[in-house]
């Protein structure tokens, strides 16, 4: 799938950027994200855009250094779009819908301390993001995909 | 409202941790939590945050909100990583004996507002 989408508009690609996760690493949990955010921000995208997938990427790299093992945050910038993808190598999530339900978390005490696991994290990527894709296989790993439209907002 | 002039309503128990911060910025509105994920999901850009939790994802959730500020209640100290984070994305750190309640209660009578969220449904 995600192949055959880059394909499409490979041509387009006007950035792309990888950052690696490490799962377990809490102390420095957030920082692909905050790289992410000053490299959009350099780039010139609308603040409101950077603002939404800034947060998302974070609540998604969390969950990466929550209950992954390792993953990739990818960044892909078309002329019309944002696609951030983050995928990765862990236990999956066996029941999506009952994950994305505000308020279901199996976490632990650890990232509890951090002022995560209330469960609110997939709902919040999923009303920040413009098309929120969630996909998953379980002892895999997990896929998400985050599109901003650049075109609506981008004024 | 300054921060300046947030610290001084605090009873100057507020303590500047990180070098070289501007007292003059203008705070708008205030949240108070130790839940980053509600931050995150509520947060709006040139607010001050209180929170009782004092670690490094504090500081992340406020580069990635726009928090422009921190307050640590109760006296809560951050580790020594925590600050120079704080300092490498220039949020300044504050530090007060007052409680979250008592915090809040005080800054809220002084005219300053949190974010109204309308309910989604
Ligand atoms: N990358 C992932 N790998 C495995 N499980 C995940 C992943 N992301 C989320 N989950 C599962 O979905 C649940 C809900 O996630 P989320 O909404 O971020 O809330 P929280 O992380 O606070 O529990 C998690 O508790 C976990 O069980
Ligand atoms: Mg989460």
């Amino acid at each position: 799938m995600k192949g055959q989408i880059d394909k499409i508009t490979d041509s387009e690609v006007l950035f792309e950027q990888e950052f690696k996760i490490n799962g377990g690493d809490f102390i420095n949990a957030g920082e692909s994200s905050s790289k992410l955010k000053n490299i959009l921000k350099e780039i010139g995208i609308n603040t409101d855009i950077i603002r939404r997938l800034a947060i998302a990427a974070y609540e998604a790299e969390v969950n990466v250094v929550t209950y992954a093992r390792h993953g990739i945050m990818r960044i892909l910038i078309y002329p019309e779009k944002i696609l951030l993808t983050i995928e990765d190598e862990g236990p999956g999530i066996g029941d999506i819908d009952q994950a994305m339900q505000p308020g279901y978390s199996t976490a632990t005490e650890e990232i509890r301390e951090m002022g995560f696991g209330a469960g609110m994290g997939l709902p919040n990527m999923k009303k920040n993001a413009d098309i929120f894709n969630i996909s998953s296989i379980v002892d895999k790993g997990t896929k998400l995909e985050i599109t901003m439209n650049l075109n609506d907002k981008n004024a | 409202m300054k921060l300046k002039k947030i610290m001084e309503y605090l009873n100057c128990n507020c303590r500047v941790l990180c070098e070289d911060i501007n007292l003059d910025i203008d705070i708008k509105f205030a949240i108070a939590s130790d839940l980053m994920s509600d931050i995150l999901a509520t947060a709006k850009p040139g607010e001050l945050l209180l929170t009782g939790l004092a670690h490094n994802s504090v500081i992340r959730t406020c580069e990635i909100t726009g928090i422009n500020a921190v307050i640590f209640v109760r006296n809560k100290q951050p580790s020594d990583d925590t600050i120079k984070l704080a300092q490498n994305c220039k949020i300044p750190v504050l530090l007060t004996d007052s409680t979250m309640f008592e915090a809040c209660g005080i800054l809220f009578s002084k005219g300053l507002k949190g974010i109204h969220i309308e309910r989604a449904d």
